[in-house]
């Protein structure tokens, strides 16, 4: 297979059939808490996607270039957490300085992007699917974000029209939430065993 | 002396709020990563709720100490530093004594590091009250997300599999829901039982 359609075939794979929401369950908390409102999530997706982007990038190359190269692989999880606050810290600032509404629109969840498992989570899977290409570290990074972006979106356009719906009182909020969840994950699955 | 009795029924509250009143996993709704990804079996989510207590000790314990010097901006920076470093002994423990479950827990051992809970426990806990508190607290609400693991992933082995700790309990005729052990029944089976919570509870009040 030539590159192209390596880099095609991955991006695809991890958008619709290894969704690190749907099948990893990385990145739920954001997931349950930001899905109230279609707009919020979708900012919310565009953030991780920048972050999961950036941050995959650089620790691709941090790993390969410094900790492997000088036996520090010890250190792996340390270095990561670094790149992702220093990630988030970058987003905070340019949403400050030229989006002041989104800034204050997002309040505490921005700061909580670095603690999002789906960063850290990506990071470390590009780490243990053995990615030795930069090219293709970068394409599943912005899959990844991009899976995102749609999961969270989907959940966000239920859960408009599940104030409407008439819920048994016991699992009012979260339960229906995680309920919800489940049945898209399910429906997700069709997508199972379409590559590899 | 009445001080002192004072103290420990304080200590015994805290304790208590952690395994019930403020359970991390079904009060509070957090950590939902590790909770959904590692019950599909009663022994990872044993192994996973022993690591994530050890790691909340540790972090707590030097958390508290350290509480005098942290500076507001840099704060949440501290507390990922040190969680990952304790997170880092426990992958390589865990690796070098139980190979064949660090192999099966795979980067969710890592992702302890961004485990809502520990970070919560540090900045709500740890960083305000003194060491004591701190470890009771740790213990208190360790002990809470390792029940609730081992109960999900109790409830979960047993329909995906018929066993529990890998012993047959079901009896022969049982027809095994393969569906349990897959991301739906992890998301569907922790929803009822967030309602099940809910309805014990408005039931109490």
């Amino acid at each position: 297979m030539d590159t192209l359609t390596i880099l095609l075939l991955g991006f695809v794979s991890i958008v619709l059939i290894n969704n690190l929401v749907f099948t990893k369950f990385l990145g739920i908390c954001p997931y349950l808490g930001v899905s109230g409102r279609i707009d919020m999530a979708f900012g919310m997706g565009l953030a991780v996607t920048f972050v999961v982007t950036l941050s995959g990038t650089l620790t691709w190359l941090i790993d390969h270039l410094i900790l492997m190269k000088a036996g520090l692989e010890v250190t792996r999880y340390v270095c990561f957490i670094l790149v992702i606050a220093g990630a988030v810290q970058l987003v905070e600032m340019y949403l400050r300085k030229f989006f002041p509404s989104l800034y204050e629109s997002f309040g505490i969840f921005l700061p909580l992007i670095t603690t999002n498992c789906a960063i850290l989570g990506l990071c470390l899977f590009i780490n243990l699917w053995e990615i030795d290409n930069l090219l293709e570290a970068v394409v599943l990074s912005f899959g990844a974000g991009i899976g995102f972006t749609m999961a969270i979106c989907i959940m966000a356009g239920i859960r408009e029209n599940l104030n409407l719906a008439d819920v048994p009182k016991c699992l009012k909020g979260a339960p229906i939430t995680l309920i919800t969840a489940g049945l898209l994950t399910l429906a997700f699955m069709g997508f199972a065993g379409m590559i590899r | 002396m009445a001080s002192e009795s004072r103290n420990t029924a304080v200590l015994g509250q805290t304790f208590i709020t952690g395994l019930w009143k403020e359970n991390p996993v079904f009060r509070l709704l957090l950590g939902m990563c590790p909770t959904l990804a590692v019950t599909a079996a009663v022994k990872p989510a044993l192994t996973m709720g022993c690591s994530v207590i050890f790691v909340l000790l540790c972090s707590n314990i030097v958390v508290s100490l350290m509480r005098k010097l942290l500076k507001p901006h840099l704060r949440i920076l501290m507390f990922t530093l040190t969680i990952s470093t304790f997170v880092t002994i426990c992958d390589l423990f865990l690796r070098a004594f139980v190979p064949e479950m660090s192999e099966r827990l795979g980067p969710y051992v890592p992702l302890i590091i961004v485990n809502c809970i520990i970070i919560c426990r540090a900045e709500a806990c740890a960083s305000k009250n003194n060491l004591i508190v701190s470890i009771v607290d740790a213990i208190g609400m360790g002990l809470g997300f390792t029940m609730t693991l081992c109960v999900l992933a109790a409830v979960r082995e047993l329909l995906a599999t018929g066993k529990i700790f890998e012993l047959s309990v079901m009896p022969q005729a049982f027809v095994p829901w393969a569906a349990m052990s897959m991301p739906v029944g992890a998301f569907i089976t922790l929803g009822l039982m967030l309602g099940l919570v809910n309805t014990i509870t408005k039931k109490k009040a």
